[in-house]
């Protein structure tokens, strides 16, 4: 066979397995997709919720973006920073700004727009609420030398400053607005997204349509977009079958899938990736005997994570056995080093037995009863709380479940109330100052709920926060995971949430991510025939 | 008559306080508020308590209760129902939104109830202990002991499977295109249409039952007067007095509480939005819509009250 004659094979193969490469993308449609919940207000500054993201997020643009095409979710790509550059110490980060950009209103997008959007989300002015404030607390200043470059000045280095720059909550809006009225983004939609806002029929649509301007020339592919607002999940599940929609970009269950993957074959595609949320079990320090670690290390060797898994995987959105990083990601634990952190251990009986001796030293005796605090939510808090209050049967305590209205359940985590109880961590990129944050001390962190003070475990995560070498940063998010999860057991893990998108077949461009937060701007996605 | 009405109408502003000052005080009572279930629900580590303190303030949280009270119960004197402490629109206009598809359904679902549960309950109450009237009734059971949400995922299931069609996801009200608006809400009126129907069939045989036992009937018949004559213009008269008033009630009740059929069918109506509002801890939002529900039913109960006079002449009012 002829060299050319083997790369036309390799081709031809290519393209066979990967059917999607042979098509370009299809100019027109309309894409539509339900969403489970519906945005409370239009900023995204102000918000906190994935049902502002997914109608909302296609008419902006941010300063940085998730790489479209990267699973892990985690890559930084430029948007409406073309290149950035980082100063010798770790401290100034200095972004050029595209120009050529423009607003719905036809005004140029500079870099005071970008300065007046990070105002407001890091320092804003009395009276306006930043829900993501705190997630910034490095940054010193934002400056606007010119009207293409923005500088970011940090009180120290930060190895993921870069990372929260990807928030797709940080909406560039218009600076002359903000400036007079801090709150009209709360009530409007003006972007510089690849859309354009068309109508908000309350509870029940928004429509987006084609941004003819966008600055990423080619780009959008799609004519628009509409977003219906479908809660009931059935009625969501419905609406891909009946191919009234293409896609939810939430997530569905594991039945979702095979049922509809039954009824529509070839029709629909899924897509499959851990997912960055996370249910955990809040130890209340505060309550006896859980003030003893013993006692916790117990609560956590007690669970067969990997026979959970199994298990559970069939039935409820959950699967990988993780720590306190998304598996897959850059800086999780490989499974064989997690596998040391007490509660991991493969030998279930001796991780069992562990768990009883440790009871008994700390002088718990068998048929202990305690409370276990579970949110009012079916999937998968009802499963996973089943199945830990059998697993915690298995080494002789007996938990009574009682369950919590969900508007209510934070309300008593934050008072108190519990003795052990579920809680949740959803986040919107991987990073690990992001989800490490929940497990550093109450007195720094109000949504700590296991009420503890851990001097060692803060300074471990202000170090790997600091660490601009990601070698170093793992190994000290190793030493942090061991501490907290193993050795101290502050929280237990249940298991990694598991996003599955069965979407239509029709549907290409879009890429998984563990986020449902991240990938929602549409530019990329397009409809074949 | 008049007096009457005017004392009926009088009766129902204290009605209206009561209702007003409960809600008001069941709403504060029940954990949570609307800033707890805005920023603690999704599981962010980073909402801190000024956070949480500034919302409070801006939607007028930090006010002491009689002065939130007070506030509230100025702005109805003036028709102004505020703002959704959610999502920051008026409470008016979420409510229009909402009400144009409430009533339309609630209107479908009572014509297609009536026009079956009428003709139907006084066929099996003719036609006692024949096959007919088991057929009726086990009909009607059968209506009372599906749930209209039930039927609905099977009607859903059923659409999806043999002709692979749901109904549009999108509401479009009747006047822009009939066949869209028809094709969204003629399955939840019949869903719930069936099951107002067997309540309406059951209670319309009870009562025809009992006044076809009356002697004036029996002298009717035995005058020779025909039978339909006596059906309609004696018996029917007497015996629909219960049934207007279930009907009426069930009316009511449609407008916002047909929470679960309106998720399964995916319908922007009131009941969702009532649960919405409860869930969000939306206190203005759901004030306003429990007023609306306890004006609907004093609204209905009093034209049920007049009808009643004039459909039985012997009833008067003082």
């Amino acid at each position: 066979m002829t060299r050319f004659a083997r790369l036309l094979a390799v081709a031809a193969g290519a393209l066979l397995a990967f059917p999607t490469l042979a098509q370009s993308p299809r100019y027109g449609g309309e894409l539509v997709f339900p969403v489970p919940s519906e945005p409370p207000s239009y900023d995204g500054h102000r918000e906190e919720t994935f049902g502002l993201i997914h109608p909302l997020a296609p008419f902006y643009n941010t300063l940085l973006r998730v790489d479209p095409n990267d699973r892990s979710g985690t890559k930084p790509y430029p948007s409406l920073a073309e290149s950035w550059t980082v100063s010798p110490d770790g401290k100034t980060y200095t972004f050029k700004i595209r120009t050529g950009v423009k607003f719905h209103d036809g005004s140029e997008m500079t870099s005071k727009d970008v300065k007046a959007s990070y105002d407001k989300i890091i320092f804003p002015p009395p009276g306006v609420g930043s829900t993501r404030k705190g997630q910034y607390a490095v940054v010193e200043s934002v400056e606007a030398p010119d009207a293409t470059t923005v500088v970011f000045k940090l009180k120290h280095p930060s190895g993921s400053f870069i990372a929260s720059l990807l928030s797709p909550y940080n909406w560039i809006y218009k600076a002359d607005i903000i400036a007079k009225d801090p709150h009209w983004y709360e009530t409007h939609i003006m972007g510089t997204g690849p859309f354009i806002f068309v109508e908000h029929v309350k509870g029940s649509h928004l429509v987006g349509k084609k941004n003819p301007n966008y600055w990423d020339k080619g780009k959008p592919y799609l004519d628009g977009f509409r977003a219906i607002f479908i809660r009931d999940s059935a009625a969501q599940v419905a609406a891909i079958r009946g191919e009234r929609a293409q896609i939810q970009f939430r997530g569905f269950t594991p039945k979702d899938r095979d049922n509809l993957k039954a009824a529509l074959g070839d029709k629909i595609t899924v897509q499959e990736s851990p997912w960055d949320c996370i249910l955990l079990v809040a130890i209340n320090h505060k309550k006896k005997p859980f003030d003893d670690p013993r006692v916790r290390r117990a609560l956590t060797l007690a669970l067969d994570r990997y026979e959970g898994s199994k298990a559970l995987s069939q039935i409820a959105i959950v699967k990988e056995v993780a720590g306190v990083q998304v598996p897959g990601t850059p800086f999780a634990t490989p499974p064989d080093e997690l596998a040391k952190v007490a509660g991991y251990w493969h030998d279930i009986e001796k991780s069992r037995a562990e768990a009883r001796r440790l009871l008994k030293e700390a002088g718990v005796p068998d048929g202990f009863s305690f409370t276990f605090m579970n949110r009012g939510i079916p999937m998968p808090y009802e499963p996973l709380g089943v199945w830990m209050i059998d697993q915690w049967r298995k080494i002789g305590l007996n938990v009574t479940q009682r369950v919590i209205e969900p508007a209510a359940y934070f309300g008593a985590l934050r008072r108190g109330e519990h003795e052990v109880a579920m809680d949740f961590q959803c986040g919107y990129i991987v990073e690990p100052d992001l989800d490490m944050y929940k497990f550093t001390s109450t007195s720094r962190n109000p949504a700590n709920y296991g009420y503890y003070e851990d001097p060692v475990a803060d300074k471990l995560y202000d170090e790997q926060s600091q660490a601009t070498n990601p070698e170093e940063r793992k190994k000290i998010i190793r030493q942090f995971e061991a501490r907290v999860l193993g050795e101290q057991a502050h929280y237990l893990m249940t298991l990694q949430w598991h996003r599955i998108i069965p979407h239509s077949s029709r549907l290409h461009g879009w890429t998984i991510t563990p986020s449902h937060y991240l990938n929602n701007t549409l530019d990329t996605v397009w409809l074949s025939q | 008559m008049g007096y009457y009405i005017f004392k009926r109408l009088l009766a129902m502003i204290p009605t209206m306080l009561g209702v007003a000052v409960l809600i008001f005080i069941l709403l504060r009572v029940i954990p949570g508020d609307v800033v707890e279930a805005r920023y603690l629900t999704q599981g962010s580590a980073y909402v801190s308590q000024d956070l949480m303190n500034i919302e409070r303030k801006k939607l007028g949280l930090d006010q002491p209760l009689w002065k939130q009270f007070t506030g509230w119960m100025a702005g109805l004197a003036r028709l102004d129902f505020g703002l959704s402490m959610w999502t920051g629109s008026p409470i008016t206009e979420e409510i229009r939104l909402r009400f144009v598809l409430s009533l339309q359904l609630a209107l479908m679902a009572s014509t297609i109830a009536t026009s079956l549960a009428i003709p139907l309950g006084i066929l099996a109450a003719f036609k006692q202990d024949t096959w007919v009237d088991y057929s009726i009734r086990v009909f009607s059971i059968a209506g009372l002991a599906t749930p209209s949400f039930w039927l609905g995922s099977l009607m859903i299931l059923g659409m999806l499977i043999i002709f692979k069609w749901v109904p549009p996801m999108v509401f479009t009200p009747l006047w822009v295109n009939p066949w869209d608006n028809l094709a969204q809400l003629i399955w939840p009126a019949l869903a719930v249409g069936y099951r107002y129907c067997a309540v309406g069939t059951r209670m319309m045989r009870s009562t025809m039952l009992e006044v076809l036992r009356e002697d004036y009937i029996r002298t009717a018949r035995a005058k020779g007067l025909w039978m339909k004559l006596i059906l309609t213009r004696h018996a029917l008269k007497n015996a629909i007095l219960p049934v207007l008033t279930v009907i009426s009630t069930e009316f009511a009740f449609l407008l916002g509480g047909l929470v679960v059929t309106e998720q399964v069918f995916n319908l922007n109506g009131l009941g969702l939005l009532f649960v919405e509002g409860i869930s969000h801890r939306d206190y203005t939002m759901i004030q306003a819509l429990v007023l609306l529900v306890a004006t609907t039913f004093l609204a209905v109960n009093f034209v049920v009250d007049i009808a009643y006079g004039w459909i039985d002449p012997r009833i008067r009012y003082r």
